[in-house]
């Protein structure tokens, strides 16, 4: 079945169904990428929506902007804390129930967050945007010409596992164990990463005994401005225990790899979906200094929701909540929320209010490294341009496949051709 | 009335605003660098951040509670940090100055 006319299927059941079997976390909807008409009918006749049964129990959709904006701003109602649940839909995934700054309440979210902060701060930004564009340039000098390659592995996961070795001054001929234990953390057990939690908890204790050696080194040697060095030195966070410093480990590689490694994908598929996008990209590639690159974070909205747990007994738009019931903020909705988003599924380079996307989230959890993700993005598009200027040029050839998962909304594969 | 954005370069620009509007909008609608306001003014992302000049600190409005969380997950504040979207531009405050960040993050 093509992707158009499984899309179909997908919206002649979406709106048949029973409202009530309505489950969103169904990771068969962003492997085949049919969860929007599911959510449109969410958004419409039932925007926060109990599903009573699910490969992850109970929990409640928020899946319209707004009121997902206030569940954003009320954390003391909403709760990120591990202990309660975290930040993702699954509950029994060992390695985002971990403490982790994220997964924390203020006070002691705003404490650690504020630790490792500096590093995408602006001037550090700056600092860092020729290396990145250095890399970017060798790796698509690399690349070959008028054959099919897979862009995932040859570019997204190239760059911004090399960008995440630099943060870390990981041992940089290691780096991909980086992007091993990123899957690892996210992965759901059965889709080929991991077989089951045993197993991912045997692999991340690995990752923790690896970073307890570089936190080693780096604890006796001189403060650096690496991550860990950072986390090692400050008095904030030098007596974490070590699950804890584990859980922001996994944090910072999933926020620094995933997130930017499926944009990187997402941009190019979206441009070829959009053949005008790409034209007029190609046109004003000024368009990357302003709109484009949060409009491909809109559309592509790396990351499908995150997670909270009610404090209290509380109401959102006219349901009531309990304490201690899981709410889940779907993005991959609210970025597609016809009221906020003129023609959402469409990519408009030029939208004027594509900042406003809540892929980053909002409130104090937003994403840290917001900027170093967009600088990223522009200057692989900006180097892009430059190597190959004319529309369509970086074609894709057949269907990508994407990730079984709830969480990470991404790309195994995408095969593409360089025309030149 | 007027308002001046003092960028991280020292660089100054005056601009002359509506009274009524604030201090977010005023920057992006005249182009101001160093401000992006991602959330569209809602105080939740506090990419707005400013810091005023001491001698009109005493005259703004006084910070809400969302803009002191917003403003307490920031490892740049200091005691002349606000956020831009929050300062209502009544006509009293003609003449205020504030500094720019060289970004927001």
């Amino acid at each position: 079945m093509d992707a158009q006319t499984q899309l179909r299927a997908a919206a002649d059941r979406a709106y048949s169904m029973p409202l009530e079997q309505i489950d969103p976390s169904d990771p068969t909807l962003q492997q085949d990428d049919t969860h929007a008409p599911y959510f449109a009918r969410l958004r419409e006749e039932d925007p926060i929506h109990h599903t009573a049964d699910s490969l992850f129990g109970p929990f409640w959709s928020v899946t319209r902007y707004d009121d997902i904006m206030h569940v954003e701003m009320n954390p003391q109602l909403f709760s990120s804390d591990s202990r309660r649940g975290g930040i993702a839909i699954m509950d029994g995934n060992a390695a985002v129930s971990l403490p982790m700054f994220i997964a924390m309440d203020p006070p002691k979210h705003d404490v650690q967050r504020k630790v490792v902060s500096p590093i995408v701060a602006p001037e550090n930004l700056a600092r860092m945007s020729g290396l990145i564009r250095q890399r970017t340039a060798d790796t698509l000098d690399s690349l070959p010409i008028n054959q099919t390659f897979d862009w995932v592995p040859s570019v997204s996961i190239n760059l911004t596992t090399k960008m995440l070795a630099t943060l870390f001054d990981f041992p940089f001929e290691e780096r991909q164990l980086l992007t091993y234990w990123s899957d690892v953390t996210t992965a759901l057990p059965g889709t080929g990463v991991i077989d089951s939690e045993e197993h991912r908890m045997a692999e991340l204790r690995k990752c923790g005994e690896y970073f307890l050696r570089l936190w080693n080194e780096r604890v006796n040697a001189e403060p650096k401005p690496d991550l860990i060095s950072m986390l090692a030195h400050s008095e904030k966070t030098r007596n974490m225990p070590p699950d804890e410093y584990l859980g922001n480990v996994l944090l910072l590689i999933v926020g620094g790899n995933d997130t930017t490694r499926n944009t990187m994908s997402g941009s190019v598929l979206a441009l070829n979906r959009f053949p005008d996008e790409y034209r007029k990209l190609c046109a004003n590639p000024q368009l990357l200094e302003s709109t484009a690159v949060p409009e491909f974070v809109r559309w592509q909205t790396p990351l499908a929701h995150m997670r909270r747990t009610a404090t209290q007994d509380t109401e959102l738009h006219g349901k009531r909540i309990r304490a201690g019931e899981k709410v889940v903020m779907w993005y991959v909705s609210s970025n597609r929320e016809p009221g906020k988003f003129n023609d959402p599924g469409s990519l408009q380079l030029d939208r004027e209010n594509a900042r406003q996307h809540q892929s980053f989230g909002f409130g104090i959890h937003r994403c840290v490294g917001n900027r170093l993700a967009e600088l990223q993005v522009r200057i692989l598009w900006e180097e892009i341009l430059k190597r190959w200027p004319e529309p369509g040029q970086i074609e894709v050839i057949g269907e990508p496949q994407r990730l079984c998962n709830p969480f990470v909304r991404g790309y195994s594969s995408l095969p593409v051709r360089i025309n030149a | 009335m007027k308002i001046t954005y003092i960028d991280y370069n020292g660089t100054q620009r005056d601009v002359e605003v509506e009274a009524g509007t604030n201090l977010r909008d005023a920057a992006l609608n005249n182009a101001i660098p160093g401000i992006d306001g991602d959330c569209g003014g809602e105080c939740a992302c506090a990419t707005c951040h400013v810091r005023v000049d001491p001698a009109w600190l005493p005259r703004l409005p006084t910070m809400g509670d969302q803009e002191k969380m917003m403003l307490e997950m920031m490892d740049d504040r200091d005691e002349r940090s606000r956020l831009g979207c929050q300062i209502h531009l009544s006509p009293e405050l003609d003449g205020l100055v504030v500094h720019t960040p060289m970004g927001q993050h």
